[in-house]
């Protein structure tokens, strides 16, 4: 390789001075890595000296104005930490009270799984390091698995289970025709992939399609996995955002523990509390028993230690004070709605003005999907017109985060997707 | 339906309990003990002479800055974090003035303090770089050789510490690095050894460096203790800087666990002093492709109030007392077990107990001669359980224990249990 070539012959050239100068770097041969396509975006957006650009790229909320929110519940619950907290270390496997709170969010409140003691779970780094922390596990105790993945799906979960070293397969999922969910070839791919294979589901408002499978699907989907073996894991990074009701947007993950699975699944704080930078999220693993989960446990935080030693403590004091609180828990359930229902207010917005504005093309995607994001069913080409003639940025797949579009900006998009759209 | 009933087997039966972490394991015995004459010198995390965790003065005012400043959000920071905390943590450990910076050939990453940033630095260095062995000192963290391991990269000793003496065994040291293979990589500790606290002098440092630079070595430094162990930030970056001035590539992992406080933000980072400002550019856009499946982002807490007490010119001298106070207060916790251990006789006792296993004459001034945190006794194993069973004093079984969890109430009683265990056990 001509790596190894160069370096040997620096290396042979060497003087034996003690002064490093003469020789070259260690990295020359280090090529520039591509950027990544989500955070890229809002790097391009934020170079940008339009006055009318619109970042409708990464997944982030805003309110009405276009600015980032900060919840009600979150600032009170700072102003309580702040002073008291003493910044020691967590334990490896996070903090207990917030991993508690955590799995009642995801399993219910009066779950027998939670009083049998039977669900392995760490606090981790959002759902990323969530995502994380279980492919490594996966990895070191299962290694001949591999994972099925949607398609389409976060590119970053690709990205998280190659690093991991497990070999990924697809599964069919977005059905670009009819903008909604190929349920019968999804079907067809679980019943044709090897019995016990692992899966990677959205729980729900899929990202980057807002395609949910219907709640008479998931049902089949669940059967079908029993007949199967094969492992369901649920990465739920929406919970409230998705329907405005946490329990609703559980519903995926309530029907598949009804039927007996004993699943994996990662929680993210960073959109329904919108704690994105704090990095606070948790991994849980169904087992057999509580001894077994004692296990699990154990084994997942001999993962976390090499990597980080233990989950960072302030994002999961925040976490704690309100879910721990009635009032704060009450106020957070309010303000979690008022996100769902102005993304929803927003769907129904686009989707009228581009019927309006006589769009040859069907639209009733835009409401029937759900969640932070629409999958528009833009072209690349059409994405690049967006964001070169209107200085709207968006992931080049067509994915619009609902979020990022306002009263104030949804004229100025209908029109831009109108004209790019409209010869076809 | 209960869930409960008609499960299948779990595809993950198989799973064993893994064994309790050996440092993390102590602080979790030591609070399962109801006996109230405990002491906990496990886990290096400072506690005042009250015994109490602290947090800074310096920390606070920033943490309420923070608080009443509405216009923060909370979103996400960048791949590589926060890019002033980045640039102020480069310039704390390469100096204001270092040239590396002003040439832009250094790329800084915001990590998970300094577990993290070895981690990212170690995944960074089994993808892009030739060699895949890395030399870590005997003993070393005990989390060190995992965190390489996992990255990718195999771990070989070089000798470094030394039983007779208690100090630095500079020649097997000179000896090992000399026989490492061209361009292999080299874990150093930048101040304060953690365990044994024993650190080379600049002299020897300088002899290092020169080995190293006509081999290629390549310097991977663990900082996780600067301003904690001199109680000066620059004296304690000497060693790095060295590398640095010399022209040469390195890598270099920080920590504000100890010296900000701030133990469980999680707030460190990783730097790669490359050899020109496209190289760092490019091996930045590497690094975020190593921390985007790992993590997306680092936290945005521990990094906020960093980066306010660094770029704040009264809150930075203010750390630097506070800093100092702790360093101070560790130095004296030394002089006062080393004389607590004089005054019961030890070197008498010790004659006969150490003669049989090493050939020194019994003498514990290297509480006094080694720095930083810890302490490396010299007790083995069966000493230590005996200490904790005996006395419910907690430390790791390697003889370890951490100064910063000593105050001058607890001294008597720990010489008193150093005393015992030696005398009873060889």
């Amino acid at each position: 390789m001509a790596l190894r070539a160069a370096i040997s012959a620096r290396v042979l050239s060497s003087s034996s001075a003690p002064g490093a100068r003469s020789m070259s770097s260690w990295w020359q041969g280090i090529q520039p890595a591509p950027k990544d396509p989500i955070l890229g975006v809002t790097e391009a957006f934020l170079a940008d000296p339009s006055p009318s650009k619109v970042n409708v790229g990464v997944g982030a909320y805003r309110d009405d104005n276009g600015k980032p929110v900060v919840l009600e519940c979150v600032r009170e619950a700072e102003r309580r930490i702040a002073g008291t907290s003493k910044m020691e270390y967590l334990p490896m496997g996070g903090s207990i009270k917030m991993v508690d709170e955590t799995l009642k969010l995801a399993y219910g409140e009066n779950s027998e799984l939670l009083k049998d003691k039977r669900i392995a779970a760490v606090q981790a780094l959002s759902g990323t390091g969530a995502c994380r922390l279980f492919a490594d596990f996966q990895r070191r105790f299962c290694p001949d698995s591999q994972v099925y993945i949607p398609v389409p799906t976060w590119s970053n979960h690709h990205n998280i289970w190659r690093d991991a070293h497990i070999p990924q397969r697809t599964y069919h999922y977005y059905h670009p025709e009819s903008k909604g969910l190929d349920f019968a070839s999804l079907m067809d791919d679980i019943k044709n992939a090897p019995n016990g294979s692992f899966f990677l589901l959205h729980a729900c408002a899929h990202n980057p399609t807002g395609v949910d499978p219907s709640e008479e699907q998931w049902r089949e989907i669940s059967y079908q996995f029993k007949v199967k073996g094969h492992f369901a894991f649920f990465d739920m990074a929406y919970q409230g955002f998705a329907s405005g009701d946490p329990e609703r947007d559980a519903k995926s993950i309530r029907i598949f523990l009804e039927d007996g699975h004993q699943i994996g699944c990662s929680q993210s704080y960073a959109k329904n509390m919108g704690l994105y930078g704090q990095r606070v999220g948790c991994l849980s693993v169904v087992c057999e028993d509580e001894k077994q989960a004692v296990a699990v446990k154990s084994q997942l935080q001999q993962l976390a230690r090499p990597m980080y030693s233990n989950p960072p403590l302030h994002g999961s004091l925040i976490v704690s004070h309100i879910l721990g609180d009635p009032n704060l828990k009450k106020l957070w359930l309010k303000e979690v709605k008022v996100m769902a229902e102005r993304i929803i207010g927003m769907r129904t917005a686009l989707r009228e003005n581009l019927e309006k504005l006589g769009s040859p093309l069907p639209w009733k995607h835009i409401t029937d999907q759900i969640g932070m994001f629409c999958y528009s069913g833009m072209t690349p080409e059409q994405v690049d017109r967006l964001t070169n003639e209107y200085h709207i940025y968006l992931t080049r797949n067509g994915r619009i985060s609902m979020a990022g579009v306002t009263t104030g900006n949804v004229g100025y998009l209908s029109n831009a997707i109108h004209e790019v759209t409209k010869s076809g | 339906m209960s869930a409960s009933s008609d499960h299948q087997d779990s595809v993950f039966s198989h799973v064993v309990q893994a064994p309790e972490d050996p440092i993390l394991g102590v602080t979790v015995a030591y609070n399962k003990d109801p006996n109230p004459i405990k002491l906990n010198l496990g886990v290096g995390a400072y506690r005042t002479e009250e015994g109490k965790p602290l947090v800074l003065n310096v920390v606070r005012r920033a943490e309420q800055m923070l608080v009443n400043d509405q216009s923060r959000v909370k979103e996400y920071l960048p791949i590589i974090g926060l890019s002033d905390f980045n640039k102020s943590s480069a310039k704390l450990i390469f100096g204001a003035d270092s040239t590396a910076i002003q040439e832009n050939r250094v790329t800084t990453v915001q990590c998970l303090s300094g577990t993290g940033s070895l981690r990212v630095g170690a995944e960074f260095l089994a993808r892009h770089y030739h060699e895949h062995t890395i030399y870590i000192p005997q003993p070393t963290w005990g989390n060190h050789p995992k965190i390489f391991n996992l990255a990718g990269l195999s771990v070989k000793p070089y000798r470094y510490y030394n039983p007779q003496t208690r100090g630095l065994d500079f020649q097997g040291l000179l000896e090992d690095l000399g026989a490492a293979p061209s361009g292999a990589i080299v874990l150093l500790h930048a101040c304060a050894h953690n365990p044994t606290g024993v650190d080379p002098t600049l002299d020897q440092w300088e002899q290092i460096r020169q080995l190293m630079r006509s081999k290629g070595l390549l310097p991977f430094f663990d900082s996780a203790y600067q301003g904690f162990a001199s109680g000066s930030l620059d004296a304690d970056a000497q060693s790095v800087r060295m590398f640095v001035a010399d022209g040469g590539e390195c890598l270099a992992a920080q920590s504000y666990a100890k010296n900000m406080g701030l133990y469980g933000e999680r707030v460190g980072a990783l730097s790669i002093v490359c050899k020109t400002a496209d190289v760092a550019s490019r091996v930045e856009s590497q690094l975020k492709m190593v921390i985007r499946p790992m993590y997306s982002n680092p936290p945005i807490h521990g990094a906020s109030i960093v980066a306010v007490i660094l770029k704040d010119r009264d809150l930075y001298n203010e750390w630097t007392v506070e800093l100092k106070a702790m360093a101070d207060r560790i130095i004296s916790m030394r002089k006062q077990l080393f004389d607590a251990l004089q005054a019961k006789g030890m070197a008498y006792k010790l004659l006969f107990t150490l003669v049989i296993h090493v050939c020194t004459p019994g003498d514990w001034s290297h509480i006094i001669k080694q720095i930083g945190m810890f302490t490396f006794t010299g007790l083995n194993t069966e000493q230590v359980a005996f200490m904790t069973r005996e006395y419910h004093i907690y430390m790791t079984s390697d003889g370890r224990i951490s100064m910063a969890g000593l105050n001058s109430r607890k001294v008597p009683h720990l010489a008193d249990a150093i005393h015992a265990a030696v005398a009873s056990i060889a």
